[in-house]
């Protein structure tokens, strides 16, 4: 306890981390630096390497090459009771044996802080569940033991809180509620937190900065907006949200935009948006910033022509159109059902239109369909 | 109506077996701990005269006996649990794929027979075995001391032939721990020894408290050790009533010796199980 690594503490810094099971590499040369008191969330579907990194960043896994650093401290090897850092675990991992109290008290107790009732008490009224206090764990619904594993971790006070899809296991309703309060909690105490999860909704509501993982290596890194509105490529397209992706070439400039010739018909693309190397390129635009129009509506932007609507869904807010374009390709709109009704139907013929601004560019070279399989844990939720 | 009858049926069996071969034997040897020879002579003939006394006289006839039994039968559920618990760690915590085989290798004595077992320690703790001239070389035991027909042999071989019942269970309760709380013990500061004693003894408990009783009880009352691999000096309660039923022929000291045994156990199994407190555990 005496180490001086348990007092460390500053930005967590994770350089040329690499962790390999034989011949599988779960995580492959990765760096990344985590600002002390950011909310940073891992995304990325399973097998993706996050949850691995996680447990080499809490010290349950010894990384195959690289180093970990916090603050100024070197921490890869230092054994995790050393660590100032406190994981909620996936299924929480609350000690059946001790009463919640106790199991709050844990870390206290280990560590010799001296007013550990106080600690305790006040950690409990911040997670509003005070009264459970003598209760044992299998005593307590999902919800509750998901607070208390939260409250067992952050009663410490670590310098960083590590968080294994925490909310996984609750149903979907619980878990919105959840993730306000985790946000506000963070806020509260003002810890970093460091959050890993498939969910890229979870993801996107919580974190400052999410990093997209995919296959032991991070895809892409910023804030949510920045994420959501300029994918790098086609896995985080895909995997944040929806995309439509059109096949492309580059066939001049206009200003400080490309002009792209999509089979035929030309659209403009910034180029401070446009990630392709050479002239192939993916025009990606998100469905709900496309506009659908009748034939000879005046229309402004970019406009693609000769659609047909192959299938109309109506689902409240909005409304989901398939629109078949003259290349084959299904384009997917979201329109926005603020007047009233679904204004267009089933096989009728429509333009699309929607803003320049609004559209990225992919490398022409990549699989557009990356990151788009229907996780199976995300049906199962909606 | 089905409903209700059901369980009734299927304790049927179970029920009817019980009494046939245990209440009515017990009521019989009840009966029996309380008889006196007829007309005083040892002709094996005995008759109800409801001396209970016969229990005072058999138990203060024997403490000796009753004391080594008691204290050989602690000092061996000891050393077992000493053997049995890293074992069982091992096994349910870093076995992988080697798990079951292990466990099988901890039942293969099973194979053979307990007495032909407890007959090869005999040989293992003789002259001829290695085991004595090795202590000898080394100097633990002086050139004239000898293991067989002294009370370490009894104790060893009661250790050796009850460990199987003090693994299992202590596996199956090591094994049902969810890894990821020594995990969380580690992740909230606590070092590997604090670990075990803060999480994994006590989550580990009621194969702890299974093992010991599965070991003490059938312990206590063992005297194949004792005649195999003892002296008259090491003598156990189970010899006497072995002998006294068997060859002196006097039924009711038996009878009564066996009532005691099972009831100072049953006190012993009483408070043991009030202090570990298992129904405080998961």
């Amino acid at each position: 306890m005496t180490k001086e690594s348990i007092t460390a503490k500053g930005d967590l810094r994770l350089t040329r981390l690499t962790k390999s099971y034989g011949d599988f590499t779960a995580v492959d040369d990765l760096s990344l630096v985590i600002p002390e008191g950011s909310f940073f969330a891992l995304l990325g579907p399973s097998g993706c390497g996050k949850t691995t990194t996680l447990r080499m960043i809490a010290g349950l896994e010894e990384p195959t090459v690289g180093s970990i650093h916090l603050g100024a401290t070197d921490i890869t090897t230092t054994k995790p009771c050393q660590r100032p850092i406190n994981t909620v675990f996936q299924n929480y991992a609350l000690f059946p044996h001790l009463t919640i109290y106790e199991n709050i008290a844990f870390g206290l107790r280990r560590r010799g802080i001296k007013d550990v009732e106080a600690a305790v008490d006040k950690v409990l009224a911040l997670v509003e569940l005070p009264h459970l206090a003598q209760r044992k764990p299998t005593q307590l619904s999902g919800g509750q033991q998901q607070r208390i594993a939260l409250a067992r971790a952050i009663v410490n006070r670590p310098a960083l809180l590590l968080l294994d899809e925490p909310l996984g296991a609750l149903d979907l309703k619980l878990r919105r509620q959840m993730q306000i309060e985790l946000k506000w909690i963070q806020k509260e105490v003002g810890l970093t937190f460091v959050h890993v999860t498939h969910d890229q909704e979870e993801a996107m509501t919580m974190a400052d900065t999410i990093a997209v993982m995919n296959e032991g290596q991070i895809e892409q890194m910023g804030s949510p907006a920045d994420l959501y509105d300029n994918p790098k490529t086609a896995f985080v397209a895909n995997f944040l949200g929806q995309s439509n992706l059109i096949k492309g070439t580059i066939s001049g400039n206009d200003g400080d935009s490309h002009i792209v010739d999509v089979f035929g018909q030309k659209i403009s693309l910034p180029k401070n948006r446009s990630h392709a190397i050479d002239n192939s390129i993916y025009a990606g635009i998100r469905p709900e910033k496309f506009r659908i129009s009748r034939l000879g509506t005046p229309t402004s932007g970019n406009i693609l022509t000769g659609g047909h609507i192959e299938d109309v869904s109506y689902i409240g807010v909005s409304t989901q159109y398939q629109v078949e374009m003259p290349w084959g390709q299904e384009l997917m709109v979201f329109e926005q059902n603020d007047d009233g009704v679904a204004p267009f139907s089933k096989d009728e013929e429509v333009n699309i239109s929607w803003e320049p601004i609004f559209t990225f560019g992919l490398r022409g070279d990549e699989d557009a369909t990356a990151g788009s399989e229907v996780n199976p844990e995300e049906l199962d939720e909606e | 109506m089905r409903k209700i009858r059901t369980p009734y049926l299927l304790l049927l069996p179970g029920f009817a077996f019980l009494f046939t071969f245990f209440i009515l034997p017990i009521m019989n040897l009840a009966q029996t701990s309380t008889q006196t020879p007829v007309g005083g002579g040892d002709t094996g003939e005995f008759e109800q005269t409801l001396r209970f006394s016969n229990y005072l006289d058999a138990f203060l006839e024997n403490r000796e006996q009753f004391g080594r039994s008691f204290v050989y039968a602690t000092i061996a559920t000891l050393l077992a649990l000493a053997i049995a618990y890293p074992l069982a760690y091992a096994i349910a915590l870093k076995g992988g794929k080697l798990k079951n085989f292990m466990l099988i290798l901890v039942i293969a004595p099973f194979f053979t027979s307990f007495l032909l077992r407890t007959v090869a320690w005999k040989q293992i703790l003789g002259e001829e075995g290695f085991v004595v001239p090795t202590l000898r070389t080394i100097g633990i035991i002086s050139e004239n001391t000898t293991l067989t027909s002294t009370s370490f042999a009894v104790v060893m071989g009661m250790t050796y032939n009850f460990l199987p019942f003090m693994t299992l269970p202590l596996y199956a309760s090591i094994d049902r721990i969810d890894p990821r709380t020594l995990e969380a013990s580690g992740d909230l500061y606590a070092n590997g020894f604090t670990t075990f004693r803060r999480v994994t003894l006590p989550l580990s408990m009621p194969g702890v408290v299974a093992g010991t009783l599965l070991t003490f009880i059938p312990a206590a009352g063992d005297y194949v050790n004792a005649e195999i691999l003892g002296s008259p000096n090491t003598k156990m309660i189970g010899n006497v009533i072995e002998s006294r039923y068997l060859t002196i022929v006097d039924y009711p000291t038996a009878a009564a010796l066996s009532f005691t045994l099972m009831v100072v156990i049953l006190i012993l199994v009483t408070l043991y199980i009030r202090k570990a407190g298992t129904e405080e555990l998961v």
